[in-house]
């Protein structure tokens, strides 16, 4: 796709005088002029032109680059079709824009310039600027192209990879763009630069890096549509000595390293209550039972940390919890906008269950999903191509690649990729692969039978051409006419050397555990948005492979780390970390957590209902928020805390974030009150044999928070409970109700 | 977070997506603040036009109620068509009929508009629904309801004029989508449950329990910080510090005037009764109470119009309570001097079919009907005393103007200041446009000119 970036040769001493530092050579690999004849290359649209139009911002969403273009003239986003954008402005409208007799008197450089009535807030190039001057010589020199066997320009090359700064420091970036027959030249004034995190370094137009404070960021430096990425690390002035290591394995081992280069020392290791609580929610979605804290509490063994990973990993809690974890990413959910109905629901959701349960090696599960035939009623796999709106090629690949891969196709459908080299092509040689999945109805209401059909094909949609399936980054496969070449793809996609699958899969078990995946967002796997630990990230990837998809082993192995195990009290010397986890990452219980932990503590279940179809479905009540299969399952406390509505696979549908909406049911709502006074654990307490104040306390702070009350907070509940004597269950449900209300309550910590 | 002065702000399309949108959700009421979005898009729209309409009651009869019943009688069809139902009545405005259950709406009609062409072709609930409801086709995207649009619209230029959620249904969700779409939880309408005709009618959330003192409140809070270690020690994370600006804020609603919207008792006898007692009638008393708190979209949802069988009971149930609350709705607000201001509309996702389903197990219904149906607009810049398009003979296709759900929608957005062809917060920092007009991708009859002011 970059053939049409050729180049001609331009580095002509002509043309530098006339662009003072606009073009710096490479000198050693400037091409000489033939002797004699100094008659300068002319300056070519791909090469001179394209640059200034993408720098001014001119092929943007918001100007030219929309889908309609603006003010009639349409270039294509981010430049993606060269070509087309050179069509536009030189052919479109009879070629009005151009004139190559009087080139000051061309639309393009009067509307450029601002002499003529352009958008507010375009940019301006005023005239005689360098940039307007290149493209004034341009049209003078009748708008050339590009021009055949020029060098073509192949990377970019950025230096130096890595900045080292204080907070205040500056530092200057060089980008040279690299060229098939060796040359570089220096493009930093007409390159992108863009920082992934304001707060610790910004970078200027020009290319100059100021760091801000402590952290490290990445700067993506774009230029033709061709990425690199700078790490800018902004160390803090360590303690000395930096505390020596920890390391429980290599895991340890790498996120110390990261920290120790930025100086911030880890926080300790977390308490056996914090951690007793934590690995609870994280496995089964759940509080420990108030018996099974009060065992583990006492329990002196020093290997009961590793014990109970086990006995969760193994329990049914965690196939329930991990199942839905899988059904907000494959979107198992009866209606609207997936429609995979509610028997499709329940088969779907009992394979990925089983699947979890059983340990299926995570390469099997996901071969089974993309090649799966069958009714929808009765082989769960075929959900995966039933829980599409549109059901078409496309859609299975964007789908596929974002679960599997982390990677984010779908801008590509529309326009070229903002940062990644993806385009339409990729997309669909990708959608190819499923271009014979086909669908019919049978007699039963809704049944569908996903089926190959040897005809299907997927075709251009502007040449109409059929297109032949193709690996992303890779090669096309020569498939039979009517093969299905759904296999190959997940053969290929599953192979060990899979530069996205194992990675994603282990990013996302990290996100899921850590609440911040190695790579962030976490299904977003790109080379412009680098992993913040890319051996640790590696490493956990290999021991996926090496370990034949064993998620429990990652699992393992991430739960018995020290970095897993920290205390989530930040230390001064880590206080401002948010991404090298110095200090474990509060999250808030996600809705089902929550409505499952509030049931727990309140001994209470909840009616679940669904609408899909009429007559309405309903849940026994034993049922908890995460063993629900459907995503439409009704239910307002789910919907204010967040949960995701399966409409997309994109991780950020889950929306744990707070709300003053959430604030106000905590506070003040029938529905929590009714439960705590109704539950039955507050009437236990009250019923005889009459219990001590001291023992009400401890349980309810036991139940919620799996530790017992410090002496100050037993104290204090006591005195209340004293303090009310003649209204006593009212005084025992407001204890209740304010635990319930703590944020040591509403966060997973 | 985002460099509003960097030229290259816009290198992810437009720079940024929900994620960033929603971080800074902690920082002003309710969550709207979202300063970069907003800083940005005041600075690309300038001064907001001067535009009639402050706020919308949106009449919702969720299920798809019947048109050739209510405002696009056809008498001539004969009994195959009307059933039981076959007169149309006068209104006060000549020549406009409506159909023979709506006397009292007959009596407004100089207030209100019909349009007896509005058409999707949909006939399955979810989806026309969030046709209606959206105001675009079904696509990739999952688009938030037009309420979630006007709040988030409202937040942008700094015009939220109330303590009160922006976007408000009554009483019940919706239900059959999710009515925030891309924008997220924080444009989530609020339906505060309940039946306001109830004798103990009370907003969850808002107002607290009976015998709940302020003062209980209070002891309730100050044990929550005896116990509430964690918040000390880990108070620097960012997350818990956003929480506490939510329970800060919530304190003050639940103690402060906010809550008084929602109080019914505050309204006469004669003024209750004249909306009906019935729920749907006090949600409308609720409604327009809401307007004049400053609540710029509220949702009143009226269901059980989905009625394949036994239409006709069904409709001697369910019409006249309609005919009552709305016509109340339309004279209160017109006596109080805002119906200028305030935007009324009245449909379903759909609407029912023409032929009467005679048979068993029907006995007398209506099944789901998208090809043409009857949507109503009164009020905020909408004429009264006029009728837009029209059905056929037997009102089974459009005969004239056909008007689809997003034409309808743009022109609501219109007379609201907000332009259709503006765009809104994309998640993953595409183009999204508010309605699909701007991107040229519908059919569409136009912006409803002709009953616009």
């Amino acid at each position: 796709m970059f053939l049409l970036f050729s180049c001609p040769r331009l580095f002509t001493r002509a043309l530098c005088a006339v662009l003072p530092g606009m073009l710096s050579l490479g000198a050693a690999s400037a091409p000489a002029a033939p002797r004699g004849k100094p008659a300068p290359a002319p300056l070519c649209f791909v090469t001179d032109v394209m640059p200034q139009l993408d720098r001014a911002g001119c092929a943007t969403a918001a100007c030219h680059g929309s889908t309609s273009g603006k003010g009639g003239l349409k270039l294509s986003l981010f430049g993606a079709d060269p070509k087309a954008d050179f069509d536009a402005l030189t052919r479109d409208g009879g070629g009005r824009r151009i004139n190559r007799v009087e080139p000051e008197k061309s639309l393009l450089l009067q509307k450029i310039s601002g002499a003529l009535p352009h958008d507010k807030t375009a940019a301006v190039l005023p005239a005689k600027s360098p940039a307007y001057t290149t493209l004034a010589r341009w049209i003078a020199q009748h708008t050339v192209y590009a021009q055949a066997n020029a060098p073509q320009f192949v990377a970019l090359d950025v230096t130096p990879t890595e900045h080292r700064l204080r907070p205040g420091e500056s530092a200057t970036l060089q980008v040279f763009a690299k060229f098939s027959d060796g040359a570089r030249r220096d493009v930093t004034r007409l390159a992108h630069f863009q920082s992934n995190d304001h707060a610790v370094a910004a970078i200027s137009p020009e290319g100059r890096v100021t760091a801000a404070r402590l952290g490290e960021c990445a700067l993506v430096i774009t230029y033709l549509r061709q990425s690199a990425v700078v790490r800018v690390v902004v160390p803090q002035p360590a303690p000395a000595p930096f505390p020596a290591s920890d390391a429980a394995g290599r895991i340890d081992e790498l996120v110390y390293a990261r920290l120790k280069l930025l100086g911030l020392a880890p926080s300790g290791v977390c308490h056996d209550e914090e951690f007793l609580r934590r690995v609870y929610l994280d496995l089964t979605g759940l509080l420990p039972p108030v018996a099974a804290a009060r065992t583990f509490l006492a329990d002196a063994n020093p290997q009961k940390r590793a014990q109970l990973i086990e006995r969760l990993l193994a329990s049914d809690e965690y196939a329930d919890f991990w199942a839905l974890k899988w059904g907000d990413l494959l979107r198992i959910k009866s209606e609207y906008p997936v429609r995979v109905w509610p028997k499709g629901v329940v088969t779907y959701h009992r394979w990925v269950r089983d699947s979890i349960a059983a340990n299926k090696p995570y390469d099997q599960f996901v071969r089974e999903l993309l090649t799966a035939s069958g009714s929808d009623f009765r082989d769960g796999p075929a959900n995966y191509f039933r829980a599409h709106p549109t059901k078409d090629p496309l859609s299975f690949a964007e789908t596929t690649s974002l679960i599997f891969m982390g990677v984010r196709l779908e801008c590509s459908r529309c326009h070229g990729h903002p940062t990644e080299r993806w385009t339409l092509a990729d997309n669909l040689g990708m959608a190819a692969f499923f271009s014979k999945v086909a669908f019919k109805g049978t007699g039963e209401w809704k049944e569908e039978i996903v089926y190959v059909e040897p005809k299907g094909v997927v075709r251009h949609p502007r040449t109409k051409e059929i297109v032949a399936p193709k690996f992303l980054g890779g090669d096309t496969v020569p498939v039979g006419k009517e093969e299905d070449a759904r296999p190959r793809f997940a053969e290929w996609l599953t192979a060990p050397d899979n530069p996205w699958f194992a990675r994603n899969a282990a990013n996302r078990v990290w996100f899921w555990l850590l609440g911040r995946g190695l790579t962030q967002e976490p299904d977003d796997q790109r080379p412009t948005n680098p992993p913040s630990h890319q051996e640790l990230l590696d490493f956990l990837a290999q021991e996926l492979v090496s370990h034949r998809y064993d998620l429990k082993h990652l699992y393992r192995l991430i739960l018995n780390s020290r970095t897993y195990q920290r205390s989530s009290v930040p230390q001064p010397f880590n206080r401002a970390d948010a991404t090298h986890f110095s200090h474990y990452r509060v999250k808030r219980l996600t809705a089902e957590q929550l409505l499952d932990a509030i049931g727990q503590v309140t001994e209470t279940t909840e009616k679940y209902s669904s609408k899909i179809p009429e007559p309405f479905t309903f849940w026994p009540s034993t049922t908890r928020a995460t063993q629900l299969e459907d995503g439409n399952a009704e239910c307002s406390f789910l919907e204010l805390f967040g949960r995701p509505p399966r409409d997309t696979p994109y991780e950020e549908e889950r929306d744990s974030e707070a709300s003053l909406r959430q604030a106000l049911y905590f506070i003040n709502s029938d529905h929590l009150e009714n439960k705590v006074a109704n539950g039955q654990r507050v009437k236990r307490l009250l019923a005889p044999p009459a219990r001590s104040d001291a023992e009400i306390v401890d349980e309810i702070v036991l139940a919620a928070l799996a530790r017992f009350p410090t002496p100050a907070e037993k104290e204090k509940f006591t005195a209340y409970l004293a303090k009310n004597k003649a209204s006593r269950p009212a005084a025992v449900r407001d204890l209740m109700w304010a635990v319930l209300n703590t944020k040591e309550f509403l966060f997973n910590h | 977070m985002i460099d509003l002065n960097s030229p290259h702000f816009h290198r992810n399309c437009e720079g940024f997506g929900r994620r960033d949108f929603l971080r800074v959700g902690g920082l002003a009421a309710l969550g709207f603040t979202l300063a970069d979005w907003f800083a940005l898009q005041a600075r690309a729209a300038g001064q907001p036009a001067k535009a009639p309409a402050r706020s919308v009651i949106q009449l919702w009869m969720g299920g798809g109620p019947p048109h050739l019943d209510t405002f696009d009688p056809k008498p001539g069809a004969g009994v195959d068509y009307c059933g039981p139902l076959n007169r149309a009545i006068d209104t006060n405005v000549a020549g406009m009929r409506i159909g023979e259950l709506l006397p009292l709406l007959a009596k407004q009609a100089d207030k209100f508009s019909i349009i007896r062409s509005m058409t999707h072709g949909n006939n399955s609930h979810e989806t026309a629904a969030y046709i209606m409801q959206t105001g675009t086709m079904p696509g990739d995207l999952v688009y938030p309801a037009q309420g979630a649009v006007v709040a988030l619209k409202r937040a942008e230029v700094g015009a939220v004029a109330s303590s009160l959620p922006p976007y408000i249904t009554l009483t019940n969700p919706l239900g059959r989508f999710s009515e925030c779409g891309f924008l997220g939880n924080n444009f989530r309408t609020f339906a505060p449950g309940g039946d306001p005709n109830a004798k103990e009618y009370r907003v969850q959330g808002l107002v607290p329990p009976r015998g709940m003192t302020d003062e209980r409140i209070q002891e309730r809070r100050s044990l929550v910080q005896a116990v509430d270690g964690l918040a000390r020690q880990v108070e620097k994370q960012a997350a818990l510090g956003e929480m506490d600006e939510f329970q800060e804020k919530a304190y003050g609603l639940l103690l402060g005037d906010a809550k008084k919207a929602f109080d019914l008792s505050a309204e006469t006898e004669a003024t209750r009764n004249r909306y009906g007692r019935t729920q749907f009638g006090q949600s409308c008393l609720l409604a327009r109470r809401l307007v004049e708190h400053g609540v710029p979209f509220i949702t009143v949802n009226s269901g059980g119009w989905d009625t394949h069988k036994n239409h006709f009971d069904a409709m001697k149930r369910l019409l006249p309570p309609l005919d009552q609350g709305f016509s109340a709705l339309l004279e209160d607000l017109h006596q109080r001097g805002l119906l200028g201001s305030t935007i009324v509309t009245w449909g379903g996702e759909f609407g029912r079919t023409p032929k009467v389903a005679i048979d068993a197990p029907w006995f007398g219904g209506r099944h789901h009907f998208g090809a043409v149906f009857s949507s109503v607009v009164a009020g905020g810049g909408f004429k009264g005393g006029t009728v837009l398009g029209a059905s056929d003979f037997r009102g089974e296709n459009v005969a004239q103007r056909p008007v689809y759900p997003w034409d309808l929608a743009a022109s609501i957005y219109t007379l609201l200041g907000i332009d259709p062809k503006g765009q809104l917060p994309h998640p993953r920092g595409c183009v999204a446009f508010v309605s699909p007009l701007a991107s040229g991708t519908v059919p569409t009859g136009g912006l409803l000119k002709e009953i616009m002011a």
